[in-house]
């Protein structure tokens, strides 16, 4: 399981990124994707669109079923990785570059845990 | 508590990711359900389909039982053919779908999907006019379904050609394959060639072992996520999605396997009297963005509210989504342009042929 020590992490399984003051890249993580199996489809929020804290911003899908993405802070959506919504499957190949949404002005935020918190998380929830 | 197959040790050992399904432990996935799908269509996969139902029906008026019961006409058959048949109940819906083997002119082979094996064991013998033996089987056999176009040669590898059934939905009662005594019939859930072998259930790591070794890389290990994504490419229906227990025969375009020129079966005087189906099963291919599954209400472009999907997914061989769905017969024409709820978005879609996906 790779979990890159620069990056934090959500109960839900999405990453984070911090590009600057107040914005933020996020992602789904190794774990996430390797749950979820091949994805097939990505549903994305529009640029300029403000997401809350804790709730989600849009879903993955594979074959199998829908998964939900949480946004850990409140902000408004900057950017999008457009990339995937033709190819969702780079989110198996490469789940750290292949980042969902950008957020700026980020003001509430959840608990985000480090990499060595993560990682024991994860062994937990594959007891 | 959920029950083992026969293979549940082969499935832990070999890596599937095993799920609740149906009562039983199964594996969903191997590798990936895009993979293993794609496998089928190339080269070969190989399911343990154990889990489902097998009963014998047996006596010297066995025929007019089946008649009386089943949906379908059984009056032609001979033995070693296969016959897919509604069961229906008095109200016209399904209790269940079925395949019936012909072993001989007093003894059938009926194959119940499993999470309805002791609702239509019920069912039948509440049913039963006399003169027949009705048993289950299903915890003494094991099926494993060997499906995709090099599946007749990884057979050849391990049984005589004169044992293989030549035609589709023909069977060979007794065969011998690697050895291990089994009836194979050219039958499957996927929309592509290939059998179906039920065997005791003690011979069957025996018989997985074999394909596996004699296949090699050709044949890869599938689970019950390509299972499902190969028979909606396929648009084969599935009990509790395409039909249920309201849904009737003739309204999920079974027609073909409902006899209603026979004198009398059950559920027959109910389809009379519910006249010409206003609803109909039909294809949607998703032409804008999302992917439509089981349950999305299906509008017109106007707005109004003509109907449900029954099953959706993107298919892996076709690589789009598709869904089927129960829909006003009025609006069913292919061509016809209808949008999809999911999850709160209308997303466009296109009233297509079906099955999605024919071999070739």
């Amino acid at each position: 399981m790779n979990i890159p020590a620069d990056l934090k992490y959500t109960k839900t399984h999405e990453w984070a990124q911090f590009t600057g003051e107040g914005k933020a890249k996020v992602g789904i993580t190794d774990f996430a994707q390797d749950s979820l199996g091949s994805l097939v489809f990505v549903n994305l929020p529009e640029p300029g669109d403000e997401v809350a804290c804790g709730e989600s911003f849009g879903d993955v899908e594979s074959v199998k079923a829908v998964s939900e993405l949480v946004c850990p802070f409140s902000g408004t959506v900057e950017a999008i990785n457009e990339e995937l919504l033709d190819a969702p499957e780079k989110i198996n190949e490469e789940p750290y570059d292949a980042w969902l949404i950008e957020v700026s002005d980020i003001g509430d935020s959840e608990e985000l845990m480090n990499a060595e918190e993560y990682a024991d998380f994860c062994d937990e929830e594959n007891a | 508590m959920e029950k083992k197959t026969p293979l549940y040790d082969r499935h832990v050992a070999l890596g599937g990711k095993i799920v609740p399904f149906a009562g039983y432990l199964l594996p969903v996935q191997y590798t990936g359900v895009i993979e293993e799908h794609l496998a089928v269509r190339n080269e070969a996969g190989l399911f343990d389909v154990s889990h489902m139902g097998e009963f014998i029906v047996e006596g010297p008026r066995a025929l007019e039982n089946l008649n009386y019961i089943l949906a379908n006409d059984f009056t032609s058959m001979t033995d070693g053919r296969v016959r897919y048949t509604p069961i229906c109940n008095e109200g016209g819906g399904v209790v269940d779908d079925l395949l019936v083997y012909r072993l001989s002119a007093e003894k059938y082979l009926l194959v119940p999907n499993a999470a309805n094996r002791a609702k239509d064991f019920a069912f039948i013998k509440a049913h039963l006019l006399g003169g027949v033996t009705l048993t289950d089987i299903s915890d003494s056999v094991a099926q494993i379904a060997l499906q995709g176009p090099c599946a007749k040669k990884i057979l050849l590898e391990l049984t005589d050609e004169a044992l293989l059934p030549e035609k589709y939905y023909t069977f060979t009662p007794e065969a011998r394959v690697a050895g291990v005594k089994c009836l194979l019939s050219q039958t499957g859930y996927t929309g592509e060639h290939g059998y179906e072998l039920y065997c005791a259930a003690e011979d069957a790591a025996r018989l997985w072992d074999a394909l596996l070794e004699s296949a090699g890389e050709k044949l890869t290990l599938c689970g019950l996520g390509a299972r499902d994504t190969l028979r909606l490419e396929a648009s084969m229906p599935l009990y509790g999605h395409e039909m249920d227990e309201a849904v009737s025969p003739l309204e999920t375009g079974l027609d073909f396997a409902v006899k209603m020129a026979k004198s009398d079966f059950v559920g027959k005087r109910a389809l009379e009297s519910r006249g010409a189906p206003r609803i109909t099963r039909v294809g949607l291919k998703m032409t804008g963005r999302g992917i439509a599954r089981e349950n999305c209400d299906v509008f017109l472009p106007n707005g109004d509210k003509i109907g449900h999907t029954t099953s959706g997914t993107h298919c892996p061989y076709l690589g789009g989504a598709y869904a089927m769905a129960l829909i006003d017969v009025e609006h069913s024409a292919i061509g016809t342009k209808l949008c999809v709820n999911v999850r709160g978005r209308l997303i466009e879609a296109e009233v297509v042929e079906m099955p999605f996906y024919k071999r070739a």
